[in-house]
Order: C-alpha cells, then sequence, then structure tokens
C-alpha cells in the first residue's frame, strides 16, 4: 500500500482567496493511499519544506503530491528537499492548483473542486512513479573544432587558453579561411593578413592546440562528452616533422595548375602551400596533377628536398580520437552559378550547386563567350590584396589593364528566389563600399558605380563607413541590372536608376558581383555527419533562434561563424568565443548528471518493429543483438542510448508493443491520472 | 471578492493533453496574467505533442470526457524538433477512424498555443466549452461496454476454479 502525503499550499492568500485549501485537504486525505496531509500558508518558505521533510521522515512517506504553483516554478524545489530527506525525488508531483486555478477562476466553489480534481489526478498518478537514479556519464575532456577560419581560430585559442586540448580538423592546407583571402576589412581598412597571421601562428606554437590541415572529418559516433571522431588525414606526400618549411620544393616544382587560394586568378606549383603566411607551413602534394604519382615522372621536389621529407608512397591515414565536444565552423562559399551565369570567367573551383531552369532563367543573360573581366567579390579581393597576384594594383583579368571604369552589383544571387536565395546576405553592401575604396585609392582617376537594391548597414560604425566610400567617389545608383555584354575590350551595363526612372547605360573595364554568402555545398553531408540539423539552405540550425543562438540541435555540438548564417568577422568571433563558453561550462564538471526521464525499452517484449528508431529526432535509439550465456544469437532488440536521449516520448507512443516507455511519463502514469478524472467538473 | 461564475444544466467535463514546453507554459501565462476563461478544463502535462497517444484520447472519452482538447507547440517551435508534426499527423489520420467508429470528431480539438498565447489559451478554452456544451453530453459511453473477450476470460477463470 502506497503511503502518500498531500501538501496543500495556501501561497498566502494566491490560493486560499479562490480556494477552500482545508476541504481539499480534507477530500485527499480521504483518498485511497493516502496517509498524511497538510494545509499550510506557505509550503516553499523554509518552514515549510521543513514540514515537508520532516512528514517524510516520520510518517515514511513513499510519495509526495504538492498542491501549489506551477512545477516550473518550485518542482525542483521540492524535489530536492525530498532528496535530502531520504525520499526519491522523482516520487514527488506537483498539482498546480495556482496557475491553472486559483489565478484564473474567482468562484471559490469552482476552485475548491478543481483543486480537488487536479489534486486527486495526481494522486493517481504517483502510484505509478518508479523511482529514478540520475545517470553519470563520463566526460572527455578535449574539444573538437571543425574549420580552422577565423571563427574556428578564435573558439580553439579561446579553449585552449583555459587549458582544454583542442584539435583544429581543416581540410585544406592552411588554416585561415576566407579570411585569410580578404585584402583589408570593414569598418575599419585594417588588413586582414595583419590581424591574422599572428593568430595563426599561435595556434601552431600552442601547447594544447593539434593541427590536423589537410584532413576531414569522416565519421562521428557517441554523444555529448563521449564522442568518437573518425579523422581521415589526407595524403601530404610530405612527411610532416621533417620539413621545415624552406620552400626549394615549391619553388623548383616544374608544373602548376589554378591556384584555388587565389580564386584561380594565378597558377600555383602541383607542391604548394596555398599562400605565403600558410598554417603549418608544410606543403602538400595535389595527387590529381603530380606527374610522380598519376605516371611516374618528374620527382624533382624530391630531389631538391634538403631534409628529404617527400615521400611518394604515402597513404591516408585514419585517426580515431574521442571527444568531449565539438565546435562547427566550416564557414561558406560564394554562390557558384550565379556568378558563372553572370558571365564569370572561369569555372569555379568550389563546388558548384545545382540552378533549377527556372533560377537560371532568371538571371541577366550575358552574350555568348565569357565576360573575363566580370569577377566576383572575393577575387576583388585577391586583386586588391597586397600579397594578391597582382601585388595590390588592382588590374583587369584579361589584359592586366588598370581599370579606369568599375562597375559593383550588389545583392547577386540575394534577396531573390528568382535567381538565387531569398535572404539578405547582409555583408555584401558593406564589402561592396569597402571595395569602392579600395578601388579609389589604389586608382586615383577612376570612377565606380555602385547598382544596388537597398543599403543594409546597420553595424557599429556601418552606416559611417558607407557615408565615407560615397564621399570618397563612387557613385550609388539604386536599381538592377538587366543586361551585361561584350563591347570592344569593355562591357557594357545596361542598368536603371529607379529613383529617377531612367535606364544607365555604363561601359565598364571591370564589373565585380556581390554574390550572396551560401553555405558550403557539402554543408549537409557534413551535418548529416554530425547529426546536426540544418535549413533549407544548408546552414546549420541553432537549437533556438533566440536563446540557444550556438547550440545545435544535438547537444555537446555548437555552431560558430558563417556556418550557421551570413556573418562579418566581428559576429563570427562573437559566436566562436560563446561557443568556448559553452564548452568549458561542458566540461567545468568531472562528469555529467543526465536527467532520468528518458525512455528505456523492455528488449524481451520488443518485436523488431523499428519504428522508434525511425521516429526519433535524437537518433538515440539503436538496434542491438541480444545473446544467451553461451554468446548465440537469441533475438533483436531497441536500445536507447541515455547519453542522446532527450526525453520527448515521441518513441513510445510510436511502440505499438508498447515496450518502449519514457520514464516519468509512462502508459501507466497517464492511464492513471485519466481514470481519476470523471468526477465533478463544477 | 470570488464573482460566481454561472453554471448551467449542462457542464461538459474536457480532458486536455498539453506539451509542458508550449501550451503548458501558456496557460501558466494565462494564470500569471490572472486571465479568466471557464473551469471545465483538466489538463495532463507531456513532454511534447508527440507523446500524445491517440488512446489517451479514447481513455478519456471512456472516462466520461465531453470533449478533448490536444495542443503543442507551434509547427517549427518544437522543442524536439519535430514531435508536434507526429502530433499532426497522428491527429489527422486518428480523427478518421474516430469518425469511423462513431464517435464525434467536433468532439476533439486540435490546435497550436505557444508558451506566449496566453490569450488564445483561454480562447480556446471557452469556445471549445461552449462549443462541447451545445453538443451535449457524450453518449457514447454510457451503456456498459460488452467486452466478449473479457467475458470469456471471466467465464474461464471460474470454470477452472
Ligand atoms: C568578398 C568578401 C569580403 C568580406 N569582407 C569582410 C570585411 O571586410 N569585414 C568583415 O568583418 N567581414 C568580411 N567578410 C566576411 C568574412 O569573410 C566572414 O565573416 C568570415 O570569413 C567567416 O569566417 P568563418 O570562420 O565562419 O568561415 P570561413 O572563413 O569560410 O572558414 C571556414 C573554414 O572551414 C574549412 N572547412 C569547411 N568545410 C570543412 C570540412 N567539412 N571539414 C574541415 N574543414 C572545413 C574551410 O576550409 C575554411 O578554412 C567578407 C566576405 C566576403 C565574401
Ligand atoms: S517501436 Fe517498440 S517494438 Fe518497435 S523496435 Fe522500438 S521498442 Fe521494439
Ligand atoms: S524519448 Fe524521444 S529522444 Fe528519447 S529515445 Fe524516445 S524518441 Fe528518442
Amino acid at each position: 500500500m502506497a503511503k502518500i502525503g498531500v501538501f496543500v499550499c495556501q501561497c498566502g492568500n494566491n490560493i486560499a482567496r479562490t480556494v477552500d485549501t482545508a476541504e481539499v485537504a480534507k477530500y485527499c486525505g480521504e483518498q485511497d493511499g493516502v496517509v498524511h496531509v497538510e494545509d499550510y500558508k506557505f509550503m516553499c518558505s523554509a518552514p515549510g519544506q521543513e514540514m515537508f521533510k520532516k512528514a517524510i521522515k516520520e510518517k515514511g512517506l513513499d510519495a509526495c503530491i504538492v498542491s501549489a504553483c506551477s512545477p516550473k516554478m518550485h518542482e525542483a524545489t521540492f524535489r530536492n528537499a525530498a532528496e535530502a530527506a531520504g525520499l526519491n525525488p522523482f516520487k514527488v508531483e506537483i498539482a498546480n492548483i495556482r496557475e491553472h486555478c486559483s489565478w484564473v477562476h474567482d468562484d471559490k466553489a469552482v476552485g475548491t473542486v478543481k483543486s480537488k480534481d487536479l489534486t486527486k489526478m495526481m494522486i493517481e498518478r504517483i502510484k505509478f512513479n518508479k523511482p529514478l537514479e540520475r545517470y553519470v556519464m563520463p566526460l572527455t575532456k578535449r574539444a573538437l573544432v571543425l574549420g580552422g577560419g577565423i571563427a574556428g581560430i578564435q573558439a580553439a585559442l579561446d579553449l585552449a587558453q583555459a587549458g582544454v586540448d583542442v584539435h583544429i580538423v581543416e581540410r585544406e592546407p592552411s588554416l585561415g579561411g576566407n579570411m585569410a583571402r580578404l585584402s583589408e576589412t570593414f569598418p575599419t581598412l585594417d588588413c586582414s593578413q595583419c590581424i591574422m597571421t599572428p593568430r595563426m601562428v599561435e595556434v601552431q606554437n600552442h601547447p594544447l592546440i593539434t593541427v590536423h590541415a589537410y584532413a576531414e572529418l569522416e565519421q562521428l559516433s557517441g554523444y555529448i562528452g563521449n564522442f568518437r571522431a573518425r579523422i581521415r588525414q589526407k595524403a601530404k606526400y610530405v612527411i610532416d616533422d621533417l620539413c621545415t618549411g624552406c620552400g626549394e620544393c615549391w619553388e623548383k616544382c616544374p608544373f602548376s595548375t589554378e591556384s584555388e587560394f587565389e580564386m584561380g586568378l594565378v597558377k600555383r606549383p602541383i607542391i604548394y602551400i596555398p599562400f605565403p603566411q600558410a598554417v603549418p607551413t608544410v606543403p602538400v602534394i595535389d595527387n590529381t596533377e603530380c606527374p610522380k604519382i598519376l605516371k611516374d615522372k618528374c620527382g624533382l621536389c624530391a630531389d631538391v628536398c634538403g631534409p628529404d621529407c617527400i615521400d611518394f608512397t604515402q597513404q591516408d591515414e585514419i585517426k580515431e580520437i574521442d571527444f568531449g565536444a565539438i565546435i562547427v565552423a566550416t564557414g561558406f562559399q560564394l554562390m557558384p552559378n550565379v556568378y558563372r551565369e553572370y558571365g564569370g570567367w572561369r569555372p569555379p573551383h568550389m563546388t558548384p550547386k545545382k540552378l533549377t531552369a527556372k533560377q537560371r532563367k532568371a538571371l541577366p543573360r550575358s552574350d555568348a563567350g565569357r565576360l573575363v573581366d566580370v569577377i566576383n567579390g572575393l577575387e576583388f579581393e585577391r586583386l586588391a590584396s597586397a600579397s594578391g597576384p597582382t601585388g595590390g594594383q588592382i588590374r583587369r583579368p584579361s589584359d592586366g589593364k588598370i581599370p579606369e571604369v568599375v562597375v559593383f552589383i550588389a545583392c547577386v544571387g540575394s534577396r531573390d528566389c528568382n535567381k538565387g536565395v531569398e535572404y539578405c546576405s547582409k555583408i555584401c553592401c558593406m564589402y561592396t563600399a569597402k571595395h569602392t575604396m579600395l578601388y579609389q585609392h589604389a586608382v586615383h582617376h577612376g570612377k565606380s558605380y555602385v547598382f544596388y537594391m537597398d543599403i543594409r548597414a546597420g553595424g557599429k560604425g556601418y552606416e559611417e563607413f558607407i557615408n565615407r566610400a560615397q564621399d570618397e567617389g563612387a557613385q550609388y545608383v539604386r536599381g538592377r541590372v538587366s543586361r551585361l555584354t561584350k563591347k570592344g575590350d569593355k562591357i557594357l551595363v545596361k542598368g536603371a536608376d529607379t529613383l529617377t526612372g531612367q535606364a544607365v547605360d555604363v561601359e565598364a573595364d571591370m564589373v565585380v558581383l556581390a554574390t550572396a554568402m551560401v553555405p558550403q555545398g557539402d554543408s549537409e553531408q557534413v551535418a548529416q555527419t554530425l547529426g546536426i540539423g540544418y535549413d533549407k539552405h544548408g546552414f546549420f540550425s541553432e537549437q533556438h533562434p533566440k536563446l540557444m543562438p550556438v547550440e545545435s540541435s544535438t547537444g555537446g555540438i555548437f555552431l560558430a561563424g558563417a556556418c550557421q548564417g551570413v556573418k562579418d568577422i566581428p559576429e563570427t568571433v562573437a559566436q566562436a568565443s560563446a561557443t568556448a563558453a559553452k564548452v568549458l561550462g561542458l566540461f567545468s564538471k568531472d562528469e555529467m548528471m543526465r536527467d532520468p526521464e528518458i525512455a528505456i525499452v523492455d528488449q524481451e517484449k520488443c518485436m523488431n518493429c523499428w519504428d522508434c528508431v525511425t521516429v526519433c529526432p535524437y537518433l538515440a535509439i539503436s538496434r542491438v543483438e541480444l545473446k544467451d550465456r553461451n554468446g548465440n544469437f537469441r533475438k533483436w532488440a531497441a536500445e536507447v542510448n541515455p547519453g542522446l536521449c532527450q526525453g520527448c516520448g515521441i518513441c513510445n507512443t510510436a511502440c505499438r508493443s508498447k515496450s518502449i516507455e519514457l520514464m516519468g511519463y509512462t502508459n501507466e502514469q497517464v492511464y492513471a491520472q485519466i481514470t481519476a478524472f470523471g468526477g465533478d467538473i463544477i | 471578492m470570488g464573482k460566481k461564475i454561472e453554471i448551467h444544466d449542462f457542464e461538459p467535463k474536457i480532458m486536455a493533453f498539453v506539451c509542458k514546453w508550449c501550451t503548458y507554459s501558456g496557460a501558466d501565462l494565462a494564470g500569471t496574467s490572472r486571465m479568466d476563461y471557464s473551469p471545465n478544463v483538466r489538463m495532463i502535462r507531456l513532454p511534447c505533442s508527440g507523446r500524445i497517444d491517440p488512446q489517451f484520447m479514447i481513455k478519456a472519452f471512456e472516462q466520461g470526457a465531453d470533449g478533448v482538447i490536444i495542443s503543442g507547440c507551434h509547427p517549427g517551435d518544437c522543442h524536439y524538433n519535430e514531435g508536434n508534426y507526429y502530433a499532426r499527423r497522428r491527429n489527422t489520420t486518428f480523427r478518421q477512424l474516430m469518425d469511423f467508429h462513431g464517435i464525434d470528431i467536433e468532439r476533439i480539438e486540435f490546435s497550436w498555443i505557444s508558451a506566449a498565447e496566453a490569450i488564445k489559451w483561454t480562447e480556446v478554452i471557452d469556445a471549445f466549452t461552449e462549443k462541447v456544451r451545445e453538443l451535449g453530453r457524450h453518449p457514447q459511453y454510457d451503456d456498459e461496454i460488452v467486452d466478449p473477450y473479457a467475458q470469456f476470460l471471466v467465464q474461464k477463470d471460474q470454470e477452472s476454479a
């Protein structure tokens, strides 16, 4: 027989005003299994809690109902008090007679009847509450940072400075990401390399940071606190530990191909580092191009390498490393196809995303043949960069002439579902303004035009920056460009000024497109490998748009930078530091406590329909083989991973054989609660 | 203090199955904002609308409920990402099944109520109570249900005893 205690709270006058608490207590005392009742002014006060604990101990109560305010307020309070008194905390339930009764009904008779009923329902329910124990899970205090752009660098440094062991997995041969490509940065026009490279060096020298450059995450298993990552270290054909980064090899390499880092503007050797300040400075051999690897010809680099670190037989290496938390910082790319449709001059090295026929048709047409001098923003950054292919002189790609008239087109592919994506790419207004300035500073007599839809410059110092660009000579034309055609060695830009209603034609030497920022081409695969959510564009989804902006939908995986949405550098860095803070919070304990209100399978009953496996939003359920004593296969069954289960109970509803149950909300409990219903309603 | 509410000849009994993140909190907000709504409803708190088993509703009707409310977070807002989509799909199919069994589907209300929509909560409760009051008592389980299999078991028990 149950020994239930019922504690009815008057909440000063908050409950007592419209509920006859004494009457409720009396009624509860008459219920089956109730051995103790109290009616008290403030249950949550210190004396109230003492009374609660004393009753548990003295009356040997094995379950308690507190009829009081919402469980959101004091469920934890009374569960902790029960635990202190030696009663399992999950044998305490709250009947909400304040928010759901006394505060919403003015009639005392009505309030009293409803309070009785609500408490009675809880009394019946609690008879089926099982004592539950919190799970203690081990915790690996090592963090994985996926992507080594500014977001990954910032997060790794923050963590390492706090004493956490960090591994960065970067798929390119060097850290840096897109920020390393930028020449100068808005809104201060400080040189990107100057603020970026010291950080990269700091990462390399930090004893707690391990950089896996030219590597990819192949598989991820486990759950918060206990992830296991399979990392594929792609063959560099260069022995890391021996290489001094002297550069003999890449200077002597007789073959070349387009440089990805320079956006294909120039060539790079086959054995290469992406850019001179690369970190690590170990070169890699591009095995899709190297004639030695492909057909055993050449091998010059091996001959010139002093420390003898070239190894043409090297294979990809698989490393398995355990992590407790993961920060995803895989960044963005510029929308590839739109730029090609505008007549961009080179096949983009970036993974193209397919455009629908409708989208392709809606794009402004360029004449047959490619317009070589139509480039995108990142290419312009390289042209303007002092360390770029032109040494910082802005020269157009076709003939190397200094362009006298440059047209910048904003919102290419953004804010338009027909041409590209519906969202605003946000940073393009700013970098276009920056580009006009960089151009104006380099070519004093040059003329720059900006075709724009709206100017969006909401950041700190941003509006001022736009004004400055206009003061320095950029002519802003509000309107769209409909057509780019070749005219001699110039490009005829046909546009409209929607403010004056007139057509505007400009003969430009070069056109720069501010193409939309979109997720990496493989972001959906990456999300699937990680088991995190992504939106329809491929940006990774945060757990809550306002209150949990850096958490992914999977516990222990956090999001930093442009992989989660369009961002400029200050925002990226802020978010990266936020993820580091979250990881530090997680790692501040030695082990993790998990709520026991999760699903559990009765494996003997399970009939292997795997419905639960299909519906679980957290992929928490797996199929396991049950073995008999001799280790022979006996039957299949579902099994819940307590580290992954979030306690939604969707599986419980889906299970036809009723073999999987959500602790704390079992069918028995709910049915008992419903069964208590049906008495007087008013 | 304490204004009397008008009591009708027939006061419907309504059971609500709600998720704890949105609707339950919305109802809490109605309380903290001291809104007033009809007292005919009893709420059962579940983690997610995806946990609402159609059999809970049948059980509620069997216990004498005249109407049942199912409510959770709005589409796209589910704390567990997709639980409410399961609830919605289940509700669509299950309504037809209920209809087929002769249970008036007008007695089942499905509504998205967020944690901020205290007003919506009160409106849904008031409107639904009014609607069920007009529909009248739910007659489905008035007669004792005879389960032939259960009878058979009882009989077998007696025989063996
Ligand atoms: C033309 C242009 C100009 C800009 N100018 C400015 C400016 O002046 N001021 C400003 O504040 N912002 C500017 N920005 C924005 C700025 O570039 C971004 O905010 C910033 O680079 C985002 O950093 P990130 O680390 O999130 O992404 P990224 O820089 O894209 O870095 C991502 C990194 O992850 C790696 N990676 C990707 N996928 C994987 C994978 N699966 N596994 C392993 N590694 C992976 C990539 O190789 C890369 O190194 C500009 C952007 C553009 C396009
Ligand atoms: S839904 Fe139930 S029966 Fe089916 S696999 Fe899962 S636990 Fe087993
Ligand atoms: S309760 Fe939810 S999260 Fe846990 S196993 Fe079931 S479906 Fe998955």
